[in-house]
């Protein structure tokens, strides 16, 4: 057996094999999801070997060219084939760049920031108003919803909206410590939601409960190139792709800034900060600057991701913007590992595939033999309760993700290579 | 404004507030003894307050149907779920820091509060498993007894039910019961002994983590009465309920000074009180347009302002640097 895994090793250790193997399974397994678009286990192996493509052992030049195969060709077509399964990829987008922006708040500068998900919140609502006719209640007039144009521009405009409100939120609890931080993050979320829930009156800001509808989405600037290359396709049909590629992009760069902010002076402040916030001080790190400055940087990412998320949904409502949308952001960077940008992308990938596709999953399956009246052991699991429904039980996964992870792996599934270090000397 | 209104109302909103500001005592014993000894904020503190609720309606529920409700004195009804409640509750506290707390004690600060809130989270839809298999249904409310809901006309305007006597004659011999234990007997100083110093205290022969079980216990016993409690008085529960309330008693521990017993009641009656005015009067005062809606954001703005400007609490207990 030993002599077995012993040659695989050896095998897979040598670039060529190795790219040879990681393709192969990426042939095989996309060809299997085309083959069967409904099965979940081959796409969740389909989702796997990209995780071995990860992990093997090729120069980086074949890695890039596989990955931009892999995402760029072949997860588009599997999307066209079943369209839920391009849906998944967007949302494993949406949280990838939420989790690597609250990856510099609590991974890199250790600031347990409980409340991420408020951040989301503005950048989606600032698009939601202007990209809608919402705006015209506030203001009069019918000038809006603004172009579909301007959903660009938002996009920036909310990086800075977003980065602001970390601002305000930072400047007065940066005195604070720790776990008082953490909760004083908690309440400012709670707060964020309550308003959204409640600035329909005296003037109608968000609708309340109510939320916002019908969101504008980017123009479809491309449309003559698509005419001219004989493409026909409408909106239904190009829209969810163009919004893939849209995430594809705005994962890209949050995962160059982040590199680039990691190995800056400005990301071994934060470090230093993590790890012991007196000696880094009497090293000379401005605290209060570079506090601040990580709140702003985590929430500008989410400010960005809002405003790409409001267009997605169309509709939004203060129900997406829970504590538990905090938490759950929060148990992907810590599955993947805290301060580890692949973790926090996979720590994104594994909790999304969970709810969507393993839980929904479970759900379906259990609805089904419960209609089909099958019995085990002599009990009709036509009663089970109808109120048993896995994919309500997301709540469970996180806190089992978050309790066994601190229990049994802290560093993660990834960990940074700094914290593996650090860990050792503990 | 209508003045004879905003005088009117007063004394009602007073019991509301002092019904509210128990409860929150109650719970924010629990935070404050946990981390007077550990100096960690126990966050599935508030899923052990629910438990207690969920055990409460479970034992009255199950009398119901037997019958028992009406023909036993309310007073022994009321007493056996409030038994039960503390026990599960405490026990249940007990097992989540055996299991999910003590092996990381002395890990990095922020780890066991991470875990702390995968308990919470865990125990919640624990809750609704259970109660969605057993009952099919996870929202339960609280069977009506008439003798409870008898009420006292003290004028034409203002009356008391019985089961807010109830509430605050129950908070009241339950604070002063734990005053008398933390402060009279032996345990008590054993406890007080362990979050004063840990290395001193099993120096003196004093099991440590006997102690930290024990002060579980009895926080997690008081939760589970203030959650017996809350079902008497509001009646609706579901698992998620007690998140909110869960909260806002830890921002009453630190009112009062965390790590604080007379500062946490203190703390919890202070804050009930404001939620209530603030809840009655806000939209009275500023004709409709801000209404009892806002009192989450009220009670939370209180929070961070006292720990702006004043984070020993009103009691100041001196919260430590720990490197």
């Amino acid at each position: 057996m030993t002599a077995v895994t012993g040659a695989l090793r050896a095998w897979l250790d040598r670039p060529l094999p190795a790219t040879a193997t990681v393709a192969a399974l990426l042939l095989a397994t996309a060809w299997g999801v085309s083959y069967f678009p409904r099965s979940i286990v081959l796409f969740m192996l389909f989702q796997g070997s990209i995780l071995t493509l990860y992990l093997a052992r090729i120069p980086g030049w074949v890695k890039g060219v596989l990955t931009a195969g892999t995402l760029g060709v072949l997860m588009p077509v599997l999307g066209s084939i079943n369209a839920y399964y391009l849906e998944i990829a967007i949302q494993v987008g949406i949280f990838a760049a939420l989790a690597l922006g609250l990856n510099i708040v609590v991974g890199l500068a250790g600031l347990l920031d409980l409340g991420y998900v408020a951040f989301f919140a503005v950048g989606a609502y600032s698009w939601a108003i202007v990209g809608s006719p919402q705006a015209n209640l506030i203001f009069g007039g019918s000038a809006f919803p603004l172009p579909p144009w301007w959903f660009f521009a938002f996009l920036f405009v909310a990086v800075a909206v977003a980065a602001g409100a970390g601002l305000l939120l930072g400047l007065p609890v940066l005195r604070l410590h720790g776990d008082y931080l953490a909760i004083v993050t908690l309440g400012f979320g709670e707060v964020i939601r309550v308003l959204a829930n409640n600035l329909d009156k005296p003037i109608n800001f968000t609708n309340g409960p109510k939320g916002i509808t019908p969101i504008s989405r980017p123009p479809i600037f491309f449309e003559p190139v698509l005419r001219a290359l004989g493409v026909e396709a409408g909106p239904v049909a190009i829209y969810p792709l163009y919004l893939y590629f849209l995430v594809l992009l705005i994962v890209g760069v949050t995962v160059l800034v982040n590199r680039r902010l990691e190995d800056s002076h400005i990301g071994r402040a934060w470090e230093a900060i993590r790890e012991d916030q007196t000696a880094a001080q009497a090293m000379g790190v401005p605290l209060v600057r570079m506090k601040l400055l990580a709140f702003a940087c985590g929430a500008s990412f989410a400010g960005a991701v809002g405003v790409l998320f409001a267009a997605k949904q169309v509709f939004i409502n203060p129900e997406s913007f829970t504590f538990m949308e905090s938490i759950g952001v929060l148990a992907m960077i810590i599955l993947g590992g805290m301060g580890s940008i692949p973790g926090a992308i996979l720590g994104a990938a594994v909790v999304t595939i969970l709810n969507l596709q393993v839980l929904k999953g479970m759900s379906l399956w259990l609805n089904e033999l419960r209609n089909a009246g099958v019995s085990i052991f002599g009990f009709n699991l036509a009663d089970l309760p109808t109120q048993l429904e896995p994919a309500k039980y997301e709540r469970m996964v996180f806190g089992l993700i978050l309790v066994l992870m601190m229990i049994f792996r802290p560093q993660g599934i990834l960990p940074a290579k700094r914290r593996v270090r650090e860990l050792e000397d503990i | 404004m209508d003045f004879d209104l905003l005088v009117g109302i007063f004394p009602q909103v007073l019991l509301d507030g002092l019904i509210l500001g128990f409860m929150y005592a109650l719970i924010a014993l629990g935070y404050t003894m946990v981390y007077g000894v550990l100096e960690f904020i126990n966050f599935a503190h508030s899923e052990i307050f629910i438990l207690g609720a969920f055990v409460g309606v479970e034992i009255l529920l199950s009398m119901k149907s037997a019958g028992l409700l009406d023909v036993l004195p309310w007073v022994l009804v009321l007493l056996l779920a409030l038994a039960a409640g503390m026990l599960a509750s405490g026990l249940a506290a007990v097992a989540v820091e055996r299991v999910a707390y003590r092996p990381l004690r002395h890990a990095p600060r922020l780890i066991p509060l991470i875990s702390a809130i995968g308990v919470s989270f865990f125990l919640q839809d624990l809750i609704r498993l259970f109660e969605s298999i057993w009952r099919n249904s996870f929202n339960l409310v609280y069977p009506t007894m008439d003798a409870l809901n008898h009420r006292f006309e003290l004028t034409s305007t203002i009356d008391v039910s019985v089961k807010s006597l109830v509430v605050i004659v129950a908070s009241l011999l339950m604070l002063w019961a734990l005053y008398v234990i933390v402060n009279r007997t032996k345990i008590g100083t054993a406890i007080r002994a362990v979050a004063e110093d840990q290395a001193a205290a099993s120096l003196m022969g004093i099991n440590v983590n006997r102690m930290i079980s024990l002060t579980f216990l009895i926080g997690g016993a008081m939760g589970g009465a203030a959650g017996v409690l809350f079902g008497v008085q509001y009646g609706l529960i579901n698992p998620y309920t007690g998140f909110i309330p869960g909260l806002k008693a830890f921002t009453a521990a630190v009112l009062g000074g965390i790590g604080n017993i007379p500062g946490a009641m203190m703390g919890g009656l202070v804050l009930g009180l404001l939620e209530a005015f603030a809840a009655s009067y806000l939209s009275l005062l500023t004709g409709g347009a801000f209404g009892a809606e806002y009192k989450d954001i009220f009670a939370f703005s209180i929070l961070i302002l006292i720990l702006i400007f004043r984070p020993k609490g009103l009691l100041g207990e001196v919260v430590r640097e720990r490197a």
